[in-house]
């Protein structure tokens, strides 16, 4: 399974994702984009089903873009992830659940801090200050429990 | 008068082919602040005349000029509250657009959406027609200025330059008087026509006007107070100019 990561530091995060899209021992696609821009201080990485993803990273952005051309001011960070994480959890007890897995970033201008909200499919959010999603994720896990550190970045971590 | 036995209900006509409820809610528009726009070559210019608020009322809640997309603006005259509605729907098609077919609304392919759902209204059974006039301008994604007007009936026209509400007569005559493609061709010429043609009707002073401009792949720009006020001065020279040629003739 693909494996997107995110890193949460003072005033931004790193989101990083693999451009591969895959069915078992066949490499369908080698240049797919991940990363769905909601807004000017919102990212997505998403990863899972492929179809799933694209349909649901759409129908968040233009949902979170609606708000803002209704009130005048856009969703907070906060506000945005619980949005997705809501119509994650109303798709999964319905016709057929959306399988995505994705990770959130965004920068809270108002609360001046960086956010990173990790959701899976059975829509579980927690707001982390390091997340991975895909088998990358046993990899990366454990570095990044030993060397993170939210003021810098170590030198030497890829 | 015949017609009291057939302005009741909307769907029925009236023996002369009048549909009375629309006609009404066409009344219900006039009596609405003016609103004007102008087409130019670059821009895309609503103006709207600003009702003075109460002491006590907060200024900065009664909002005439509203965005329905990052490149589609509206103005309206008539019921305000029968208009936040139809912003609404509006602007949730406009998202709707874009996510079924990736690409933004079309001017014409809003303003259509809009007239169909004011038709709508004059055709259903205990529902009464919106009563406000529309008018839509922005830019297609191919670079083009367009304006529309709509209206109570469901009707809607492209225009180079309209009036709507309160004196839209007078406005609309000295639009056809002095609207011409050299008028228009840069943004600062819309904009003083656009104000010229609201200070035919509306109190001078910058605090009686909101202005909006629009432009091809840009946000939508509402004009400062101050911006308006120096406007209004030029403006004001240039009719006195006029009027001491004309005495001097």
């Amino acid at each position: 399974m693909e494996c997107i990561l995110g890193i949460r530091f003072n005033d931004f995060i790193l989101l990083a994702a693999d451009t591969i899209d895959s069915r078992s021992i066949v490499v369908m696609k080698h240049d797919v984009d991940k990363f769905f821009p909601l807004s000017k201080n919102l990212l997505m990485a998403v990863c899972g089903e492929s179809g799933d993803t694209t349909q649901f990273s759409e129908y968040i952005a233009k949902n979170v873009h609606l708000y803002k051309m209704k009130n005048d001011y856009e969703l907070s960070p906060r506000a945005s992830a619980n949005f997705t994480r809501r119509m994650l959890a109303d798709s999964l007890r319905s016709r057929e659940r959306y399988n995505v897995n994705l990770l959130m970033a965004g920068y809270d201008e108002v609360e001046k801090k960086a956010e990173l909200y990790y959701m899976d499919y059975l829509a579980s959010m927690m707001e982390l200050p390091y997340c991975a999603h895909g088998y990358g994720s046993y990899f990366v896990l454990g570095c990044l429990d030993a060397y993170y550190k939210p003021g810098k970045l170590p030198s030497g971590v890829v | 008068m015949g017609s009291a036995k057939y302005d009741r209900a909307i769907t029925v006509f009236s023996p002369d082919g009048h549909l009375f409820q629309v006609e009404y809610a066409q009344e219900a528009v006039k009596k609405g602040s003016t609103a004007v726009g102008v087409r130019g070559k670059t821009c895309v210019v609503l103006g709207v005349e600003k009702k003075s608020v109460a002491k006590l009322q907060e200024e900065r809640t009664v909002r005439k000029i509203c965005l329905l997309d990052n490149h589609v603006v509206m103005a309206f005259a008539g019921l305000t509250a029968d208009a936040r509605i139809l912003i609404n729907r509006a602007r949730v098609e406009c998202q709707s657009h874009k996510l079924t077919v990736e690409d933004p609304v079309t001017l014409e392919y809003i303003t259509r959406y809009i007239a169909e759902l004011k038709q709508r209204y004059t055709q259903s059974n205990g529902r009464r027609p919106f009563g406000i006039s529309c008018l839509i301008g922005g830019f297609d994604f191919d670079g083009t200025p367009r304006l529309y007007q709509t209206e109570p009936s469901g009707t809607f026209h492209e225009w180079k330059a309209n009036a709507t509400g309160r004196s839209a007569k007078t406005v609309r005559e000295f639009l056809e008087k002095y609207y011409s493609p050299e008028e228009t061709d840069t943004e600062e010429k819309t904009v003083k026509l656009a104000i010229r043609a609201l200070l035919e009707v509306v109190q001078s002073g910058g605090k009686n006007l909101e202005l909006a401009i629009m432009r091809h792949g840009q946000p939508l720009q509402m004009m400062d107070v101050e911006r308006i006020d120096e406007y209004v001065k030029e403006v004001e020279k240039e009719k006195e100019e006029e009027a001491e040629k004309k005495k001097k003739k």
